[in-house]
């Protein structure tokens, strides 16, 4: 069960996992584990911490905090938010993956979706262009935060590292990564498809302050997200133990449903799991 | 059109470039740990602060330009055309083109006359990658003049941008004040019997074919495509219909250069005889740029022999 201290953050919680389930089946196709396993850091980011009117936003992103997605994937999770949170109407939701849709199966910025700053899909790149904007913003002189989500089977690219390097280097304060650290991958167990090692270790390695928390537990994130604003000269990367599926039992847990869509019975079976607490797109 | 004196073509980006830190602010640099080779360091001397040393590690350097492009600023990453291009091509599809970031691939010691170092470095096939992904304008300008031109307009232009150039010393030889304009091929000489349609290195060494043919009788048209994508349709149209003859010329493989652009065009509205002067197929080797340039046909002889073959 979800955390109850914060009614409305856990209320917008379930739905936000009951839409990731009605989108991918309507879709019947998506992704439904990771953006699962991430709905809680979502969505304290964006009802809490990100710095962003929806009716004011812009691409480039100019005296507002900045997010980028790199694990492209999980946009049914990033839609949802979206939607949630006043960036597109609700109703929009429905042409998720369909022909002429701005909801691409993974985000894109041709039509103008407002909420996305970059396209992002092929793993490993997101990294680097919030390096950049973050870069950008001190060029500017401006104060406000970049933040991006990184998977950990997306750390087996070599371009994160390569982004690692270059943000502790240049002392991007003002960029906080969040891994979300499920150890599953469309293959199996992140250690039996290729071991990251130790993970924590890498990341104080590479220059970069490190925190852990449980991705799932509303304190624990808030926690996490007040450490990541307080002054510093290093780029943060908060490690989120959490769980793939997160909220549907047979979906928690395994890389089964990394990438697959439920049937009628299975996305009947989940939502049960998951009562509607907002009201359904 | 005569020789000002042998310079080259990364020089011209390099003092495109320095002006462009006091003209444009918004104007920033990139480079993977060759600053000098591909002639950023004055700029980097001048703006430290709008200069990003990236190491060794092109894809996040195309992925932070991104970036610093879609937060309002105008990056121009330099580093090798082999790198700029094969090593990076998701990061430009992805974060570049498919994002519309407004960057600015600066891609020296494009083709063989890299010369010595050879086929690792010397990338033929950049045009064809380029040329492939949408949005992403294609510039090969010819000499050190046209160079720094290019880079001026690169940093108006709305959008990615691909600008090839080269190591070696060659001919100066088109005017300081242009005319350059992107997407608008350039006559730069007027002819009737045969059209001549070169890019990069290969403009001189028409030039040259242009004043040998004309010892033969021939009146070949020479223009400069500096503009590979987007292509001015028009002005290739015009003069394949009035010579009927065309020859392209290019320091490229024909795989998806020059040639095959306008060929594809010809093909379909006015089909009229045609040759490639470009590199058949298979990679570079160590040598100067005069040996390699010589021995892969990449020169006026090669142009005039293919003129020939089609006025015979």
């Amino acid at each position: 069960m979800q955390q109850q201290k914060s009614p409305s953050f856990s209320a917008l919680v379930q739905q936000v996992r009951r839409d990731i389930i009605r989108l991918v089946a309507a879709a019947k196709s998506g992704h439904p584990g990771g953006s699962l396993s991430s709905t809680d850091f979502m969505t304290m980011l964006y009802t809490e911490f990100l710095r962003q009117t929806p009716a004011q936003w812009d691409r480039t992103g100019k005296n507002m905090d900045m997010f980028f997605l790199s694990i492209g994937h999980i946009t049914p999770l990033y839609y949802s938010i979206l939607a949630r949170m006043g960036y597109f109407p609700l109703e929009e939701l429905r042409t998720f993956r369909k022909l002429g849709t701005r909801l691409q199966g993974h985000p894109a910025v041709e039509d103008g979706l407002p909420g996305i700053h970059v396209a992002t899909g092929s793993l490993g790149q997101g990294l680097s262009v919030a390096c950049g904007a973050a870069l950008g913003k001190r060029l500017d002189n401006d104060p406000h935060q970049v933040y991006v989500l990184i998977g950990d089977g997306e750390s087996q690219e070599g371009q994160i590292w390569e982004a690692a390097l270059f943000a502790a280097h240049n002392n991007l304060g003002n960029l906080t990564a969040f891994t979300d650290w499920n150890r599953q991958q469309i293959d199996g167990h992140v250690d039996n498809v290729a071991g990251l090692g130790d993970l924590v270790a890498k990341w104080k390695s590479f220059g970069w302050l490190v925190l852990e928390c449980d991705g799932h537990s509303e304190e624990d994130l808030r926690r996490a997200f007040q450490e990541t604003l307080k002054p510093r000269t290093k780029p943060m990367m908060v490690l989120m133990h959490t769980h793939m599926g997160k909220g549907v039992d047979f979906m928690e847990g395994t890389h089964a449903w990394h990438g697959k869509a439920p049937s009628a019975e299975q996305e009947a079976a989940a939502l049960a799991q998951l009562p509607e607490t907002l009201g359904d797109f | 059109m005569e020789n000002t004196g042998n310079k080259d073509t990364r020089s011209g980006f390099g003092a495109g470039l320095l002006e462009l830190g006091s003209t444009n602010p918004a104007v920033v640099a990139l480079t993977a740990d060759l600053t000098g080779s591909v002639k950023m360091d004055a700029f980097a001397a001048a703006y430290p602060h709008r200069f990003f040393q990236c190491g060794i590690a092109e894809a996040n350097m195309i992925g932070t330009a991104a970036g610093l492009a879609i937060t309002g600023h105008i990056p121009f990453v330099g580093t090798f055309a082999e790198f700029a291009t094969g090593r990076v091509y998701d990061q430009l599809r992805q974060s570049v083109c498919y994002s519309a970031a407004n960057v600015k691939i600066a891609a020296s010691h494009a083709g063989v006359t890299l010369g010595e170092d050879g086929a690792t470095h010397q990338t033929m096939e950049d045009i064809a990658l380029t040329r492939a992904l949408p949005h992403m304008a294609v510039i090969n300008p010819c000499d050190y003049n046209q160079t720094r031109l290019a880079t001026l307009a690169a940093a108006a232009w709305e959008g990615p941008v691909y600008l090839r150039f080269g190591r070696p010393s060659v001919p100066n030889f088109t005017p300081v004040d242009g005319p350059f304009e992107i997407g608008k091929a350039w006559v730069v000489h007027p002819g009737e019997d045969v059209t001549l349609l070169a890019t990069g290195h290969l403009v001189w060494e028409a030039l040259e074919a242009v004043r040998i043919l004309a010892g033969q009788g021939i009146k070949a048209e020479l223009i400069n495509i500096h503009t590979i994508k987007p292509l001015d349709a028009q002005a290739v149209l015009d003069s394949a219909k009035k010579t009927g003859a065309v020859v392209t010329a290019e320091e490229h493989l024909v795989a998806g250069g020059l040639g095959e652009a306008v060929a594809g065009l010809l093909a379909q509205h006015h089909p009229v005889p045609m040759r490639m002067v470009a590199m058949e197929e298979g990679f570079g080797q160590s040598g100067t740029p005069a040996q390699l340039m010589e021995f892969y046909n990449l020169n006026a002889a090669a142009i005039v022999e293919k003129v020939l073959e089609l006025k015979k």
